[in-house]
């Protein structure tokens, strides 16, 4: 295994004063991929990404990037560079002088700058706008400016703090396409913090999810999903039942579960409400022990055998796809 | 009755015309009479309405006129660059180094505690300070620094330029403060992600952002030593003069027109001098 471009957290640890926000996480970050820190607000996602940044300190642990320990060097220091949740673009310069800023600082001459500021705008295809003001631009050209004014520095890993959450949903889903697109051609590491399951889905090549300042399970974004391990990361991926039964807790998806008449299924339960949701329709359902389990039916087979609030009906699924949970 | 009401046009004058009415019978009427008396002539014992360019022409001509604007002119640059530098200071101190809000406001709070007495107070209180005997001289003479006492403290020009920093610093803290607030903390985090060092930052971000804050202060402040007689006078013990004090003078000597000619090209000089100051800085963002 190649040491190059390869993040690692050893034992990373941020408290203020008695409060944990970050306890002691160890993981290794897959060199060239793109991972999704994923997890509910507070859950230290946020200081876990500015510590490998550089804008918190580290309170124990060690953060080592491509084998050298970068816990307490500077930002512009650590081959990494972040992009920050409100984009953060300076507003008294031009797009080609926010992207061309790092330059500035390091003492680069105007010509090359520019140059080189050039050359970033048409990787974010916005040359023609290298002129305007920030607040001159629409919140999809904002974050291209902002992508392209942290990879100026050629980081070794960018840093993404929630950068979707300030684009309407329909933005939101182009810019997750063109950000999926930018790192496969970089090659280079995108570490994404973000709290939607929906856009760590999409994106990641591995998923991190994170819950009361702990890991609580990573791995590939479907082992997550089909796989959790505990009842926190099935709730929160979603589609999901966490069901108790006689021997042990489990998981099962959503659209593992069958609904079958009443008597013939492994289960009876009770359908409490029904939403029709277009492509499919989703039936809840109460079975004994006061459980709630949903079951997910294609919307033809549910329209040929309707069920209405009230009726007994039954619920199978396979042994198999019955995921035990350790917690 | 009721139609005229709802026309949206008269709604509008009726809601501008109570502000309207108060700028144009204290603000606007005050001028043009300034601007009519002073083209009255005047003799010794009588003012005469009239229409003359006899205080002008006197004004324009004599070479007091020249030396008391260049005064002027001094004590507001020197005035100003002393606020500057300690008002910029401050703020930066409040706005970036005090991290909790409550902080923030006491400490600001503790800033305008001067302002509960009236400048004239605050003004003579140097005087035992820094006279002849004051506490300025005992002290540096039982200390050794000097061997006898140093005349130039009180009633010359370091007094004044003191009493005017002292006086109206607040002025030039306010607003930058208030426009420093305004910075949004992560471009600052942002800088420093992109390799800039502390000076780069204040150089390269944050003074540029506080442009309009720096230009607001700067206008309350120039506008404020330009138009000042009294500071002067107390200060520097009658020795010194700026405009507020020749049109005090003539007035003292019921010199109105020539006071009012006075008056009215202090106005343009002011009113100039801010119009430069504004082709610099765009400061409608802030208002």
């Amino acid at each position: 295994m190649t040491l190059k471009h390869d993040l690692e957290l050893v034992d990373v640890t941020k408290r203020y004063g008695s409060t944990v926000a970050v306890e002691a996480i160890q993981h290794r970050f897959q060199p060239s991929s793109y991972t999704c820190l994923l997890g509910p607000s507070g859950c230290g996602k946020s200081s876990t990404l500015r510590m490998i940044a550089g804008h918190e300190s580290v309170t124990e642990g060690s953060i080592l990037l491509s084998g050298r320990d970068i816990s307490n060097l500077p930002p512009a220091q650590r081959g990494t560079a972040m992009m920050f949740q409100n984009y953060a673009l300076f507003p008294h310069l031009s797009v080609r002088d926010n992207i061309a800023f790092s330059l500035k600082m390091k003492g680069v001459d105007v010509k090359e700058r520019h140059i080189k500021a050039g050359e970033m705008l048409e990787l974010v295809d916005l040359t023609a706008l290298a002129d305007r003001l920030p607040d001159q631009l629409s919140g999809g050209q904002q974050q291209r400016v902002a992508l392209a004014r942290a990879l100026i520095t050629r980081p070794e890993v960018l840093l993404l703090d929630e950068p979707l959450s300030a684009l309407d949903p329909f933005l939101r889903i182009r810019m997750r396409g063109e950000l999926k697109k930018l790192q496969k051609e970089l090659g280079i590491s995108f570490i994404h913090v973000t709290h939607g399951q929906d856009e760590a889905l999409a994106l990641a090549d591995e998923i991190v999810v994170m819950n009361d300042a702990v890991i609580e399970q990573a791995g590939p974004a479907r082992d997550v999903f089909n796989a959790p391990k505990t009842r926190f990361v099935a709730q929160f991926m979603g589609g999901h039942n966490v069901i108790s039964l006689p021997n042990g807790c489990f998981a099962i998806r959503t659209d593992a579960v069958t609904v079958t008449a009443h008597k013939k299924g492994t289960l009876s339960a009770q359908v409490m409400a029904v939403e029709y949701q277009g492509t499919h329709v989703s039936l809840m359902s109460h079975i004994s022990g006061d459980q709630e389990v949903t079951a997910i039916v294609p919307e033809a087979e549910y329209f040929t055998t309707p069920h209405h609030p009230g009726d007994q009906i039954g619920l199978h699924w396979d042994a198999k796809n019955l995921h035990p949970l350790t917690a | 009755m009721k139609k005229l009401l709802e026309n949206r046009n008269v709604t509008g004058w009726l809601m501008v015309s109570p502000l309207a009415a108060v700028l144009l019978v204290f603000l606007v009427m005050p001028i043009v009479l300034i601007v009519i008396v002073s083209f009255w002539r005047a003799t010794e014992f009588s003012i005469i309405p009239a229409f003359e360019w006899d205080n002008y022409a006197f004004l324009f001509g004599s070479p007091v006129t020249y030396a008391v604007f260049l005064n002027t002119f001094k004590y507001a640059f020197i005035t100003w660059a002393f606020t500057l530098i300690i008002g910029f200071t401050v703020a930066y101190y409040l706005a970036f180094h005090i991290r909790s809000l409550t902080w923030q406001v006491a400490l600001f709070l503790l800033c305008t505690i001067p302002f509960w007495t009236s400048n004239i107070i605050r003004m003579i209180s140097w005087i035992p300070f820094l006279g002849r005997n004051g506490i300025a001289n005992s002290t540096m003479m039982s200390w050794g620094v000097i061997d006898e006492p140093v005349e130039w403290l009180l009633f010359s020009d370091f007094a004044v330029i003191l009493a005017f920093v002292h006086l109206y610093t607040l002025f030039m803290v306010v607003p930058i403060f208030n426009t420093m607030m305004r910075i949004d903390k992560s471009l600052i985090e942002a800088a420093r992600d992109a390799g800039a060092n502390g000076a780069q930052i204040l150089w390269n971000v944050i003074i540029p952002l506080t442009k309009p804050g720096i230009m607001i202060g700067t206008i309350f402040v120039v506008t404020l030593v330009m138009g000042d007689f009294i500071t002067v006078r107390f200060m520097s013990g009658s020795q010194s003069a700026n405009v507020g004090r020749l049109i005090s003078n003539d007035i003292a000597l019921l010199q109105y027109p020539s006071a009012s000619a006075t008056a009215i090209v202090l106005l343009a000089t002011v009113l100039i001098t801010i119009g430069i100051l504004l082709r610099f800085v765009d400061i409608r963002k802030e208002l």
